[in-house]
């Protein structure tokens, strides 16, 4: 009942490292070309996309490969769906108390 | 009631709640990250109002990146992303049952910690030198503010991980599969600060 689908035995788990690896090499690739193009000093907006894209993949692959989210049970789905939602919440909370100034 | 002391044993640490298909463990710690995104999300929020409201950003004109030490927080980046490999490399010691391996690899994952500290360290104490403290405006508040916070949850992972490398070690004799579980909670927590740095590096040092 513990045992998992994805690691049944030592070697079956062994073949699942490199990834890691793969992983590690991805990061600090994009590190590299988020802190390169920041240097090309594109205009603010484009800037801004581009980082938070990048940024964004490389949060999606720590989270997938590290912290194992691809292969998760559902209840954690569950919860993470439900953080994302209050986060951006909390994100656009200030957009409209901007508006509910200029209104006024 | 200490006669009943072993009995009272945290149930569900190795096999999985029936309600949940998880150990309690990694269902806890999930739903401890969860209010971690709420708080750097509302100090995030912050920053995003903040920072859209200012006339000039930052408000001292130029740019982050020249005020900000951009190589520094590079080399503090690579070292929390490898810092990552080494913690995820250590449950899998644990998982192929090599306690050894363990070992180094957790040693490692401490050690880079302790040099993401030391960079910040410098960092800071070079714009205490130079006159510039939260106090100073908003695009210091909230620099200092959010890599504070994030240092304190460094601290906070070199703390447990010592823990499971030290004392803690002790529990692999008695319940492998625990032990295992409790790296790998330690590890969806080290994975998480580093996940909050990879948004903080960007938005702080080079936007």
């Amino acid at each position: 009942m513990a045992e998992t689908a994805d690691h049944s035995s030592p070697e079956e788990f062994k073949k699942h490292l490199g990834k890691y690896y793969v992983v590690f090499v991805a990061l600090l690739c994009l590190t590299a070309i988020t802190v390169g193009v920041s240097y090309l000093k594109l205009n603010r907006p484009l800037a801004i996309a581009v980082a938070l894209v990048i940024a964004s993949v490389k949060a999606g692959m720590v989270a997938a490969v590290f912290m194992h989210l691809i292969s998760e049970k559902k209840v954690i789905y569950a919860v993470l769906i439900l953080t994302a939602a209050f986060f951006l919440l909390v994100l656009l909370l200030p957009s409209f108390t901007v508006f509910e100034s200029v209104a006024v | 009631m200490s006669a009943h002391a072993a009995d009272a044993a945290i149930p569900h640490t190795v096999e999985p709640h029936p309600v949940t298909g998880l150990p309690n463990g990694k269902f806890g710690i999930w739903l401890f990250l969860a209010s971690e995104v709420m708080l750097f999300g509302a100090l995030f929020s912050s920053y995003v109002l903040i920072r859209t409201q200012a006339a000039h950003w930052p408000p001292e004109g130029g740019l982050s990146s020249e005020i900000l030490n951009v190589p520094l927080a590079t080399l503090n980046t690579a070292v929390l992303i490898t810092s990552s490999i080494t913690m995820v490399l250590a449950w899998a010691s644990c998982k192929l049952g090599r306690i050894d391996r363990f070992r180094l690899w957790m040693g490692a994952t401490i050690g880079l910690s302790f040099v993401f500290l030391v960079v910040k360290y410098f960092e800071y104490t070079h714009k205490f030198h130079d006159g510039h403290f939260p106090s100073t405006n908003n695009f210091y508040a909230i620099y200092f503010t959010l890599t504070g916070l994030h240092g304190v949850h460094v601290i906070g992972g070199i703390i447990v991980n010592t823990f499971l490398l030290t004392v803690g070690t002790r529990l692999w004799k008695t319940d492998r599969d625990h032990f295992t579980n409790r790296v790998e909670n330690a590890g969806l927590y080290w994975h998480f600060v580093d996940l909050v740095w990879i948004f903080l590096f960007p938005s702080l040092y080079l936007l």
